[in-house]
C-alpha cells in the first residue's frame, strides 16, 4: 500500500519489489513491475526538461547526506555548455550505512533507470556508476544488471561501471570526479565545481544511488504521487539504516517525518533502553534519548544540531559508554583523512587523541578545554566536509554525554567504559590506496 | 571604487607557511600547527591593499581574493 498518511508509517516504494518477491529484481521482474523507463517523456530541450519540472514539483532532495534539491542540480548541469556526464555515487563509505548497497542489491534497475532518465533529461550521453572496489560481489551484480540492459538495447546512453578505492572520503562527489579523470579518489576543494567542469572537463551531475531511484519513480508516477508520503516540506520516502541496540537491525524505507522512536520500533524495537541515538552517520550527531519523538526531517532536527544525513540511526545501549564509542569513531575518522589539508591532517588526529584521553578517564579540565578549542577549529577549514563531520560528532558527544564527561574527569572511567565496546567501528587504519 | 572582496584559502594547497598571518594579522591568525584561521572572510575596504599583498606573498598560491558572491567562501 502506498497510501500512508503523511510521514507516519512505513511506505514501500524503492523496496516494494523486494517486499513482494523476497528476491533481487532482475530486468524481467523490473520491467514487469515498472515498465520501461519513460525516456521520451523526460526529454526536452536544454532550457526546459519535463523531468526537471516534475522533480521541482515533487520536492525531491539528495539522499546522500547533503539534501540538496535534485531539480536544481539537474538544472545547473543542463545550463552549462558542453555535453554533460552523469555519475552514480554508490560508494556508501559511511560504515553505519547499508542503504545504497541494499538498494543496488535488490533493485539495481531502479537506480540505473534513474541514472539513464537523468542523463536523458540533461542531454548526457554517458553514465558512470561508481562502487567501491572492495565490494566485488556488488560490483559483479551491477555489472550483470548492466549486461541485461545492454542485451535488450534498453538504453541509448552508455553505462560504465567503475570500482574505486574505498575510503571514508572517497564518496565525496569531487573524489569520484577526480578519480574518473585519472587522479586519486580524494576530494577537491577548489572551483570549478563539478557541475561546471567535471569528468573530462564536461558538466557533471553526481547523484547518490538512492536519489536516482526516487527520480526514476517520479519520472513514472509524477510529483503528486511522490508527495503522498513524507511531510509537505520534505516529501517522499527515504531509506534508513537502523543499527545498534535494536532487535532487527537493517535497512528500512520510511516516509520522511517518521519519529525516530518509530524507526527503532520498525527495526524490531530496542533490545535495551537506548541512552542516545547517533544520527546521520559517523560524522553525525549524538542525540539524547529524550528526543525519540522527533520526526526524521531536516527541519525538525536542525534545532537539535542534527540532520537525517544519509539516513543512519544507531541506538546506543544504556550500558555502553558514549565517550568510548565516540573516541573509537574519531580515531577511525582521523585515520581516514585524505591528508591534504593541514587542519584535518593535524587537527583531527589531535581531537581524536584528546577524546581518547577523556574516554580513558585520564583527562583533566585543561585537557577538556583543549579538546573543545581544537574541535572548534575543525569546521569550515577543509577542502571537503570530513573535518566538519568529525567536529559535529565530538561536540555533540560532549553535550549529549555531559554527565559522563564530568564522571570521567572526576573519577576516571565509568563502569561501562571497562566493558567491551558495543558499536562496530572499522579499524583506525589509513586507506590502502587512493587510486 | 572598491568592490567587496572575500578571502579564500585552498586548504589542500596550503602548507602552513604562515606569511598570510604575518602580513594580514587583522584577518588571519594561525592554529597551533601554523595553519591559517579566519574569523571572517569579508575584507574591509581599508584592508584590501594588505590583503592583496598577502595573496601575492603566499609561496604556494593557496590564498585567493574573490569578488564577493555572498556564499561559498571559506
Amino acid at each position: 500500500m502506498n497510501t500512508a498518511t503523511a510521514g507516519t508509517a512505513t511506505v514501500t516504494r524503492l523496496l516494494s519489489g523486494w517486499y513482494a518477491t523476497g528476491r533481487p529484481a532482475g530486468l524481467t521482474d523490473h520491467l514487469r513491475r515498472y515498465g520501461s523507463p519513460p525516456v521520451t517523456a523526460v526529454q526536452g530541450n536544454r532550457r526546459s526538461a519535463p523531468l526537471i519540472r516534475a522533480l521541482d514539483a515533487a520536492g525531491l532532495t539528495g539522499r546522500g547526506g547533503a539534501g540538496f534539491p535534485t531539480a536544481e542540480k539537474l538544472r545547473a548541469v543542463a545550463r552549462e555548455r558542453g555535453r554533460p556526464v552523469v555519475v552514480v555515487n554508490a560508494m556508501e563509505s559511511e560504515p553505519a550505512s547499508r542503504k545504497d548497497q541494499f538498494l543496488l542489491a535488490v533493485a539495481p534497475h531502479l537506480v540505473l533507470d534513474g541514472a539513464v532518465l537523468a542523463a536523458e533529461a540533461v542531454g548526457a550521453d554517458v553514465v558512470h556508476v561508481c562502487v567501491p572496489r572492495v565490494r566485488s560481489a556488488q560490483y559483479w551484480q551491477v555489472s550483470d544488471a548492466m549486461d541485461e540492459r545492454a542485451a535488450v538495447c534498453l538504453d541509448r546512453v552508455s553505462l560504465r561501471l567503475h570500482g574505486l578505492p574505498h575510503a571514508y572520503v572517497s564518496s565525496e562527489s569531487t573524489s569520484l570526479v577526480r578519480w574518473l579523470n585519472g587522479g586519486e579518489a580524494r576530494p577537491l576543494g577548489t572551483p570549478p565545481r563539478s557541475h561546471e567542469r567535471g569528468v573530462g572537463r564536461r558538466p557533471t551531475l553526481v547523484h547518490n544511488a538512492e536519489t536516482l531511484a526516487h527520480l526514476a519513480l517520479v519520472a513514472r508516477y509524477g510529483p503528486d504521487w511522490f508527495r503522498q508520503a513524507g511531510t509537505p516540506d520534505e516529501p517522499g520516502t527515504a531509506l534508513v539504516t537502523v543499527s545498534g541496540a535494536v532487535a532487527a537491525p537493517g535497512v528500512l524505507e520510511v516516509g520522511l517525518g517518521t519519529p525516530l522512536g518509530t524507526l527503532l520500533d520498525l527495526a524490531g524495537g530496542p533490545t535495551e533502553p537506548p541512552a542516545a541515538l547517533l544520527l546521520g552517520g559517523f560524522g553525525g550527531t549524538w542525540l539524547p534519548a529524550r528526543h525519540l519523538g522527533t520526526p526524521l526531517t531536516r527541519r525538525d532536527l536542525a534545532p537539535l544540531g542534527a540532520a537525517p544525513g544519509a539516513g543512519v540511526v544507531v541506538a546506543l545501549p544504556r550500558l555502553a559508554c558514549g565517550l568510548t564509542e565516540t573516541a573509537r569513531i574519531l580515531a577511525h575518522l582521523a585515520a581516514q583523512s585524505a591528508r591534504q589539508c593541514g587542519p584535518c591532517l593535524f587537527g583531527l588526529p589531535a581531537v581524536a587523541e584528546d577524546f581518547a584521553i577523556l574516554a580513558a578517564g585520564q583527562a583533566d579540565p585543561a585537557d577538556l578545554a583543549r579538546l573543545r578549542r581544537r574541535t572548534g577549529l575543525l569546521p569550515d577549514r577543509g577542502a571537503c566536509r570530513h573535518p566538519d563531520g568529525a567536529a559535529r560528532l565530538a561536540a555533540s558527544a560532549l553535550a549529549c554525554f555531559a554527565d559522563d564527561v564530568d564522571h570521567h574527569l572526576a573519577h576516571g572511567t565509568c563502569p561501562a567504559a571497562q566493558r567491551p565496546p558495543r558499536l562496530p567501528v572499522p579499524a583506525a587504519t589509513p586507506p590502502e590506496d587512493w587510486r | 571604487m572598491t568592490r567587496s572582496r572575500t578571502l579564500r584559502i585552498d586548504r589542500a594547497v596550503c602548507t602552513g607557511r604562515g606569511l598570510c598571518a604575518e602580513l594580514l594579522p587583522e584577518l588571519i591568525g594561525l592554529d597551533e600547527w601554523g595553519y591559517p584561521v579566519m574569523e571572517q572572510t569579508a575584507v574591509p575596504s581599508h584592508l584590501q591593499t594588505h590583503a592583496r599583498r598577502a595573496v601575492a606573498a603566499c609561496p604556494v598560491l593557496a590564498l585567493h581574493m574573490d569578488r564577493s558572491t555572498g556564499k561559498g567562501d571559506r
